[in-house]
């Protein structure tokens, strides 16, 4: 039986449950003795812990325990990094608790443990905290003088500076015929998942065991640190990974109360729960995307690329979190996008601010430096006269320079290459479907009170991290299989990707694999999660492994029952046989399995191209987007409507992050965008008008499937697309947006010092 | 103190604190976890019931005030077998992904188009501007409110 599931859009199978309420979040469980834990957070940016008394919070009704940096007699220990754990970063790495100093609002300093939620909070508000407030860093600008430190030992506010190099960029630029320098700013995003986080911890004393539930994203990687922390082996502890409300990258990092609410339940000898409020989850969730560039561009008079230059500072938070660094390496790592660059020499400068410590959101870097070289292409091609399509489509790398090696980046091992696709014919069938030829001459003009604009922007997407993948098979007592895996689910729809994997790889109807069990640390010998765009190709790659041997375990097992030679024993459907026509049932193996690993270092790299066409109303500041298009190129689709489901939802975040979001300070530290009605996301009626082409020109040569990574590509170029196309729309105006987001006032700002 | 209300058919008597939300009634004190809590401000939606055929946001009413409602929550929408017409329209188009706006979208478009079996795209766009979901961009969603019209006309679902 050959089956092509592999590129059916099928319906999920994970949405029976969800349509009908019956999804299993963390919130949702409950278990005897359930005991509630709420943080109390600072509510001072910097300064000092002068006094911490709970012993009016523990006289509170309900209330059985109050956690402080006190019940640590060992130290509280300090979250170490996952990625790009350099010695640099130890001395900036977060504590579990703050207890000496306090570096931004919503650092936990104490837990409650009570009989409700709304009893902790009570006595959340009888414990008397005294901080002696230091002066605070609000931005990068701030950070760079030195004046105040948030780590006194290190005598600076900057962790690092990652250096990406390719060639000799300061000769280029020497002997340019042409340069352009300049500054653009991008806001501070945060993954935002509508599940709030949440923790559930049950220790079992007698077997000294702990469960904990509400793990995502990383669970194995998690568990590693916990374990360490809590003095555990790895194996006495499981964690669960429930349904996940979403993940973007922030959700499933190992965060403060990752180690708090187990240490709490084992603390207090009874489970323990954790549900973080909005408010909450805006100061304590990993925040991103913040970041300002001083960069140049050296080019020939037709508008060849010669080399890229300049500095990016990146507005770090408090502490280097566990992700924390990767969109600091990316931004000047991707700076040169899908285009031909010889010669890059770009510094990321990392700096500590009293604000949330950053980590990643989708496209980490990437939707930052996309904006950043985008907007400058623009304006470049511009001030040579030559046509911006005509530009990129001069420096696009083509396929017969693939792989095409990008800059190094240092203090790190990054090296690599593009792995495989001709960039035009993505852009050129972009600017097909949008209609640019004929729309183009609608650029600048004032129709009904609104000014017309078109923008484009070319991206590069990775995909695939290493180092390796796990994922097992077994048969079930009806003859059915199971599916079991080491990455995670975030909402992405793995169950019904790895059902349509696994039925095309054991050659079975669709529904003879029963389950998909992914996440849980005992599901799988090791796992690695959901993170860069990887799950599909990783997990995938190792299912078809894992087909492998479960097969050869399949034909020994027939072998021996049926007394013949392995090589001669046929699976079909749900028979077992041997070429004598003796067969036995399939579910006569019940219970059978085989692991399969998936190892790999290359990153795949998707491409593709956004275009937009906006209408922007000058009195009001208003962009409405009339047409959007993005085609990405993402060698092999797995599923069409799930993957088309990522495009366009990546599309609209990445619209309100160019439009709308920004989590502002003020000069102080504190945190004034701490509700929903003050970040704003994008809603149903705010950006209608959105398409995706999927194309499969170009698999990828590194994996059995040819597929690669694809979730993030629709983020990637809505900065640099859409700013383009408020630029060319404004054009008469001379407006050239250079900060994002592009807020109305922002918008209307940009209108009225043109008319001046 | 005690409300006494009806939730998918069933009467209920919940000794509850006067503070207590709805949603947390619903959740925690009758265990129905299909109606999920994403904001507890009354912005984003996920927590959006039906309260005497109206769609409402069960963070931002107390228990209390149920008193003598009818509740109508997503487990009350659902069928045993199979999924309703708003829900199936829903798995075609993909108008979910994480899942958890999903209880909020579902009774909120259902709550519409009960009310207005002909409502155009600008509409459903409007009322659903009421329920943030960080997933789908919408596009999909705005498709399948649209494509489960035909179902409700006639006053049926």
């Amino acid at each position: 039986m050959k089956n092509t599931f592999i590129g059916a859009p099928m319906e999920r199978r994970e949405d029976l449950r969800f349509l009908r309420g019956r999804g299993e979040y963390v919130d949702d469980l409950e278990v005897d003795g359930l005991l509630h834990a709420v943080v109390l957070r600072s509510s001072v940016a910097h300064g000092r812990i002068a006094a911490l008394d709970a012993s009016a919070a523990l006289k509170c009704p309900g209330v059985h325990a109050v956690i402080t940096a006190k019940d640590m007699p060992g130290g509280v220990p300090i979250i170490p990094m996952r990625l790009q754990p350099l010695p640099e970063f130890k001395p900036y790495e977060q504590p579990v608790l703050a207890h000496d100093k306090v570096r931004y609002v919503g650092e936990p300093v104490a837990v409650v443990l009570a009989e409700s939620v709304a009893l902790a909070e009570d006595a959340l508000e009888a414990i008397a905290l005294e901080i002696e407030p230091l002066p605070a860093i609000s931005d990068y600008a701030t950070a760079v003088q030195n004046k105040s430190l948030l780590f006194e030992a290190t005598g600076t506010n900057r962790s690092l500076v990652f250096h990406a190099r390719k060639g000799d960029a300061d000769a280029a630029f020497r002997d340019a015929p042409y340069t352009r320098r300049e500054r653009f700013s991008t806001g501070r995003h945060y993954g935002l998942t509508m599940e709030p986080r949440g923790v559930m911890a049950q220790w079992n004393a007698e077997t000294s065991r702990l469960t904990v539930s509400g793990a995502a994203k990383v669970p194995f990687f998690n568990r590693r640190i916990l374990a360490k922390q809590i003095g555990l082996p790895e194996t006495a502890i499981d964690m669960i990974e429930n349904d996940v409300g979403g993940g973007y990258g922030a959700r499933g990092e190992f965060y403060p109360e990752d180690f708090l609410i187990p240490f709490a339940a084992r603390h207090i000898n009874r489970p323990v729960k954790w549900t973080e409020d909005r408010r909450e989850n805006l100061m304590a969730m990993n925040h991103a995307r913040e970041a300002a560039a001083d960069i140049e561009l050296a080019c020939a008079r037709d508008g060849t690329i010669l080399a890229l230059r300049g500095d990016i500072h990146n507005d770090m938070g408090a502490y280097m979190r566990t992700n924390g660094a990767v969109g600091a390496r990316n931004v000047c790592q991707f700076l040169a996008g899908p285009y031909r660059v010889p010669h890059v020499k770009v510094d990321s400068h990392l700096w500590m601010t009293n604000k949330t410590p950053v980590g990643t959101y989708r496209g980490p870097g990437r939707f930052e430096s996309n904006f950043f070289l985008e907007r400058l292409i623009d304006m470049v091609a511009a001030a040579l006269g030559i046509d911006r399509v005509e530009f990129r489509r001069r420096n696009l790398v083509t396929q017969a320079e693939q792989p095409y090696p990008i800059a190094d980046v240092q203090p790190t091992d990054a090296k690599d290459k593009y792995d495989s696709g001709e960039y035009q014919a993505a852009f050129e069938q972009c600017l097909k479907e949008i209609g640019w030829h004929e729309k183009a001459k609608l650029c600048g003009r004032l129709i009904d009170g609104r000014y017309h604009g078109l923008g484009v922007s070319c991206f590069i997407e990775g995909g695939a991290a290493g180092p390796k993948e796990t994922a097992r098979l077994e048969v079930n007592d009806d003859g059915t299989f199971s599916v079991y895996l080491g990455t995670t689910s975030v909402g992405q729809g793995v169950e019904t990707i790895f059902a349509q994997i696994a039925a095309d790889a054991l050659e079975v109807p669709i529904d003879r694999i029963r389950h998909v069990y992914h996440g849980s640390t005992h599901y799988v010998s090791d796992g690695f999660g959901a993170y860069h765009s990887r799950s599909t190709v990783m997990g995938g790659s190792a299912l078809l492994d894992a087909t492998k041997n479960f097969h050869t375990a399949i034909r020994a097992a027939g072998a021996k029952r049926l007394g013949c030679d392995a090589s001669t024993v046929a699976i079909d459907g749900d028979k077992v046989s041997n070429p004598d026509g003796r067969s036995f049932p399939l579910s006569d193996l019940a219970g059978l399995t085989a692991e399969g690993t998936f190892s790999n270092h290359h990153h795949t790299y998707s491409y593709g191209t956004h275009a937009v066409h906006v209408a922007v109303d000058p009195k009001l500041g208003r962009i409405e987007i009339v047409d959007y298009v993005v085609v990405q190129d993402v060698g092999r689709a797995v599923n069409p409507l799930t993957l088309k489901g990522q495009v366009i939802g990546a599309v609209v975040q990445g619209l309100g992050g160019a439009c709308l979001e920004h989590l502002q300070y003020d000069d102080d530290g504190q945190f004034l965008t701490g509700s929903l009605a003050d970040y704003l996301l994008p809603t149903a009626s705010d950006f209608p008008n959105l398409r995706c082409v999927i194309t499969e020109d170009y698999p990828c040569p590194n994996n059995p499937l040819g597929a690669k990574g694809a979730g993030e590509g629709g983020i990637i170029a809505t900065g640099g697309a859409l700013a383009n196309a408020v630029a060319h729309a404004l054009a008469p105006l001379g407006a050239e947006p250079r900060d994002l987001p592009l807020t109305p006032s922002k918008v209307w700002e940009l209108v009225g010092r043109k008319r001046v | 103190m005690k409300a006494r209300f009806e939730v998918n058919g069933h009467k209920v008597e919940v000794a509850v604190e006067p503070r207590l939300t709805l949603a947390d009634c619903l959740r925690h004190h009758l265990r129905l976890t299909g109606t999920h809590v994403g904001c507890e401000h009354g912005v984003c939606g996920a927590c959006t019931v039906l309260v005497d055929g109206k769609a409402v946001r069960s963070c931002l009413m107390l228990a209390v005030q149920a008193e003598g409602s009818k509740v109508v929550t997503v487990e009350g929408l659902s069928k045993d077998e199979g999924l309703t017409p708003l829900q199936a329209s829903f798995r075609k188009h993909h108008a979910l992904q994480c899942g958890f706006c999903t209880p909020g979208m579902i009774t909120t478009a259902h709550a519409l188009l009960s009310e207005e079996p002909d409502c155009d795209a600008d509409r459903v766009r409007e009322v659903l501007s009421g329920n943030l979901c960080r997933c789908t961009g919408y596009v999909s969603i705005v498709e399948a409110v649209l494509d489960a019209r035909a179902a409700y006309k006639g006053g049926t679902s």
